[in-house]
């Protein structure tokens, strides 16, 4: 039987690997790099370069396509504790304004800003456009937002976020409860620093 | 029966799944005579809905074209 040169080109496996490896990554570079955000912040985008040179690297232990995301996730999350152990060094721990006994939902409630609403705390998280909202995360250290973004934006287990950040979960589920608390906090404090309270009526 | 600070501060664990069956059966006594605090966890899960619909970061246009220029590279070799 005779070969088709053509056709063995258009075959050749190592071409059709990198073809390959551009249709799985391409997709998957915004959740990547959110994740490396999370986990490395300003090295997020290094992070991701080193783990798509990583994974080209491996692409044959990818065994079927559809396991590539998170063959990719625990590529990247490797990458990232590379960073940061020759970063050597652990999140800041900064002092922050005492949270625990914070209650948004009571806050609204006692100061009533929107009188005659209904819909009272409803009202206040519409006021929030997304950019207003990263403003907020951005004032939160970053040992409480990245877990909070983690398990609450991205849909990690706080297992899971252990894992990747190599902290004790105990540690994990702690900074969850403040930061949290924190964003509460700092949602109302933004609101009022924005004049989004509106003057109740005399 | 716990007070409204202790239920409050189980509010967000509970929505996660997070407590064990005796928290969890507490923060439901607690709840069910507790007006305030239903508000409290109705205004708890509407702040995750809120923070997951608003808190994810775009990639912006600069990074993303440099690391398409890593895939084009890689593609190419």
């Amino acid at each position: 039987m005779t070969v088709d040169a053509t056709r063995t080109e258009d075959i050749d496996p190592a071409d059709a690997a990198r073809r390959r490896f551009r249709a799985l990554a391409e997709p998957e570079l915004p959740r990547l790099y959110r994740l490396a955000r999370r986990l490395v912040g300003d090295e997020a985008e290094d992070a991701v370069q080193d783990c798509l040179l990583n994974a080209y690297r491996k692409l044959e232990q990818l065994e079927h396509d559809a396991a590539a995301p998170a063959w990719l996730t625990r590529i990247l999350v490797n990458c990232c504790r590379d960073r940061h152990r020759r970063r050597a060094r652990q999140p800041l721990e900064v002092a922050v304004e005492d949270v625990d006994q914070f209650s948004l939902y009571r806050k609204l409630a006692d100061e009533d800003p929107f009188p005659y609403s209904d819909s009272l705390h409803l009202d206040f998280l519409h006021r929030f456009g997304r950019e207003d909202v990263q403003a907020v995360l951005a004032t939160l250290p970053e040992h409480y937002r990245a877990p909070l973004l983690l398990v609450y934006v991205d849909g990690f287990l706080a297992k899971e976020v252990a894992q990747m950040t190599k902290t004790p979960l105990g540690t994990i589920l702690a900074r969850l409860h403040r930061g949290r608390k924190l964003f509460e906090r700092r949602l109302w404090d933004y609101a009022e620093a924005n004049d989004m309270l509106l003057e109740p009526v005399a | 029966m716990i007070s409204c600070a202790e239920a409050v501060r189980k509010l967000w664990e509970y929505l996660d799944g997070l407590v064990d069956d005796a928290e969890r059966a507490a923060v439901e006594e607690h709840l069910s005579v507790c007006r305030r605090c239903c508000g409290e966890l109705e205004f708890a899960e509407e702040l995750r809905s809120f923070l997951a619909a608003h808190g994810d970061e775009e990639l912006p246009p600069d990074v993303h074209a440099r690391l398409a220029a890593t895939l084009n590279e890689l593609e190419g070799r």
